[in-house]
């Protein structure tokens, strides 16, 4: 499999042309063979290239499919490459992309355009293993782009809606600017590497010096460049502005891309360009910096959200600021296992508020859900799990990552206490908003229209991705249970290889400081209980509390349900300023007045002078008559009056 | 023998005629003749030269646009016949489907 690696994203492509473009008149069962059957299969042919992998003993594997372009000495081509942080991503990508697929074809049952949503959906598959795949720079942009391209199309699913238009545009644009960075990135790289191979790029970089804090170098800049891009797509601040937005799309969309895979690409090229960014302490803090003050900056933000699908759309935004900390503070490893656990169980969260919102017919709203816990048990116990996993309560998932980012941020020399400060403080608030969403929905009394809404438990196509990967969000995480008895990291150990010296130099300190790792851990559960115990308290015991307390807060509280009109802020800033500029200097000034008027100023001058002249033609005979016989006057006297004119008259004659 | 001063003066009086009832006339076979009248003139005048310059370019050319002026003579009479049936006058002020 490995030899044919590009079975592995031409598989989705096949399935997203096939329901693209015959899927229109099919019944639903034969667009579900494509899509799943497509997926399906690129997840099987993905183990089996992770297990030929395994086989080989983990040599990393690349090959070059055909030449793409050449210019001069550059060359880009369809290169493609298989490490151990590949392997991750795609068995992620694939295996919770078919899971997502599963849940889709119950969750999408009834709505128009069915095979138009598989074909997206497939499409995205297609480009984002492409983008993890990729072995050049230039290859992985392309993903890039398509999965942008495909977050559009499933954003604006429902384009009848202005809302949803305006958001999948929102994202677009968004991206672009962070896109803009990453091509600036690129081309640094170009010129300083004359080259876009991850592997000539990264070897060569390997050997120069690191460029001392504060110090604007080739590496740093084009970092700092990268960065831009990942911070686009991975929806950091200050770019973060069109993920909560893009849960216009369908809550599936929500899960697959806004949360489990095409947001996570940004941590996965800043990974992937570990050297870069190793070689670049300044680089590396404004990583930390930002990831850390996203994570702490949206989970506020969460705090106080209604919409269901809001508040895990910040909570994305927020564990997304974890990883990008983790990368920032040196902890690749601890980064990726993040992307990871954090694929499963906010994929779960949305899947399970998706079974939530199809229960309730479409209602998107906590204050009108309540007491769901009874009628959807599945869902229920699916979604505390995921919830138990994102808080980090132990032996669940998300608490060995977020043990492994924290404690790393601790170690980290640059700033790392007041990181470490955030990130916890972070994990509290992040306790308390997840806490305080499966309050609002599953426990209390119903407070939806219990006459009209009928509750149902969703299909078993629904629930049983739900129950696969609440599964995944318990053991997901258990590669790194052996660290609390003084045990190896397996998942460090395994992506010790890609991650290089580094990471060997921090599992060494992370062996030697166990008893503070243990320490740190408590303190960490122990801020996750404090979280879970206010939100028991606020919307359990006194469920009138929390509304005395938002009462008495009332400023802080507005400014955080308008999340810090950041929204407005951008729009006073730069929307309206452009929107301004682009109506009265490059529209009306430059378009219509500019080029249109000299366009039509041509073809009115044109018909002013034909309208004076057309009156020569005024159909009477004889004047024509009168104009032949002026003509020739009026030739015969240029001949004989004007001097040269007689002379060549008079040389024709001779 | 006569001067070629005078049969050039007779053809550019006949020219003259010729150009006047063009622009003059209302019926349209005294312009269609009026038309003629200038051919000739102008033949009048090549012939003159080809005595004077003792050349036979002229008298060809002469022939040349006898033909022609046949040939245009059956082209205008046919047109002139057909105005003649369609608009029932020979006057060119009323044939003026054009005007604007």
């Amino acid at each position: 499999m490995l030899a044919h690696l590009w079975i592995v994203p031409l598989l989705p492509l096949l399935g997203s042309a096939i329901n693209g473009l015959l899927g229109a008149k099919w019944p639903n069962k034969i667009v579900n063979l494509a899509a799943i059957g497509s997926t399906g299969l690129s997840f099987l042919s993905a183990l089996e290239a992770a297990r030929e992998f395994f086989g080989s003993g983990q040599a990393p594997f690349r090959k070059e499919f055909f030449t793409w372009m050449t210019a001069g000495n550059f060359r880009a081509g369809f290169d493609l490459q298989v490490d151990q942080l590949t392997v991750e991503m795609m068995l992620v990508v694939t295996g919770v992309g078919w899971l997502i697929h599963i849940y889709s074809t119950g969750y999408m049952a009834h709505e128009g355009g069915y095979y138009r949503f598989f074909s997206y959906l497939n499409l995205f598959m297609f480009f984002m293993l492409i983008l993890v795949l990729a072995a050049n720079y230039v290859l992985l942009f392309v993903g890039w782009e398509g999965v942008g391209l495909s977050s559009y199309l499933l954003i604006g699913f429902w384009f009848l809606k202005k809302s949803a238009a305006d958001a999948g545009k929102k994202a677009f644009i968004v991206n672009r600017i962070g896109d803009f960075g990453f091509m600036l990135g690129m081309f640094l790289l170009f010129r300083a590497f004359g080259t876009l191979d991850f592997q000539t790029v990264f070897t060569k970089a390997g050997t120069w010096p690191a460029e001392p804090m504060g110090h604007f170098g080739t590496l740093t800049i084009a970092g700092l460049l990268l960065f831009m891009g990942a911070a686009g797509k991975s929806a950091q601040l200050p770019l973060y502005v069109w993920l909560p937005d893009a849960m216009e799309g369908p809550t599936p969309v929500s899960a697959l891309i806004h949360a489990a895979t095409m947001v996570t690409a940004g941590v996965y090229v800043v990974a992937r360009s570990h050297v870069l960014f190793s070689h670049s302490p300044t680089a590396m803090l404004v990583v930390a910096t930002v990831g850390c003050a996203t994570a702490f900056f949206a989970a506020t933000i969460g705090l106080v959200q209604t919409d269901i699908k809001k508040v895990l759309a910040y909570s994305t935004i927020s564990q997304l600021g974890y990883m990008f900390l983790a990368c920032g503070v040196g902890a690749f490893t601890a980064g990726i296992f993040h992307l990871m656990t954090h694929a499963f169980f906010k994929a779960l969260l949305f899947l399970a508020a998706g079974s939530v919102i199809h229960a309730l017919g479409g209602e998107q709203e906590m204050p009108k859900m309540g007491g769901l816990g009874k009628k959807i048990r599945w869902t229920y116990y699916t979604m505390l799990t995921a919830t138990l996993a994102i808080a980090g309560v132990p032996v669940f998932a998300g608490f060995f990552s977020k043990d492994a980012i924290l404690f790393a941020a601790f170690q980290s020399p640059t700033g790392g206490r007041i990181l470490y400060a955030f990130g916890l403080l972070t994990a509290l608030l992040t306790a308390f908003y997840m806490f305080r969403l499966i309050f609002l929905t599953f426990s209390g009394k119903p407070r939806y229209d219990e006459k009209n809404v009928h509750v149902h438990e969703s299909p078993w196509s629904m629930l049983g991705p739900l129950v696969f990967l609440a599964v995944l969000s318990v053991i997901g995480g258990w590669f790194a249970l052996p660290t609390f008895y003084q045990g190896p990291d397996y998942f460090a150990i395994f992506l010790g290889p890609v991650f290089g010296a580094r990471e060997t130099a921090e599992a060494g300190a992370r062996a030697a400081a166990h008893s503070l790792e243990l320490l740190l851990a408590g303190v960490a559960v122990v801020a996750a209980t404090i979280g879970f115990v206010v939100a028991y308290w606020l919307y359990v015991s006194r469920p009138r509390k929390a509304d005395q307390i938002a009462q008495s807060m009332k400023r802080a509280y507005t400014v955080l349900l308008n999340k810090y009109y950041v929204d407005e802020l951008y729009a006073a800033a730069v929307v309206r300023p452009l929107l301004w500029l682009s109506t009265n200097v490059f529209w009306k000034a430059t378009d219509v007045a500019g080029i249109d008027g000299t366009v039509n100023g041509i073809a009115h001058g044109t018909a002013t002078i034909g309208d004076g002249v057309r009156h020569s033609q005024s159909g009477n005979t004889r004047s024509y008559a009168v104009w032949v016989v002026a003509g020739a006057i009026i030739v015969l006297a240029a001949i004989f009056l004007w001097p040269s004119a007689s002379k060549i008259a008079v040389g024709l004659v001779h | 023998m006569v001067p070629t001063n005078y049969y050039v003066i007779l053809s550019a009086i006949l020219f003259g005629l010729g150009v006047f009832a063009f622009i003059f006339k209302r019926n349209v076979i005294t312009i269609f003749m009026s038309i003629e009248l200038m051919l000739n003139a102008v033949n009048l005048a090549f012939v003159a030269f080809s005595q004077a310059l003792g050349k036979l370019d002229g008298q060809v050319f002469v022939l040349f646009v006898i033909v022609v002026a046949a040939a245009e003579a059956a082209v205008g009479l046919g047109i002139i016949i057909l105005i003649a049936r369609n608009r029932q006058t020979l006057n060119v002020e009323r044939v003026d489907l054009l005007k604007l």
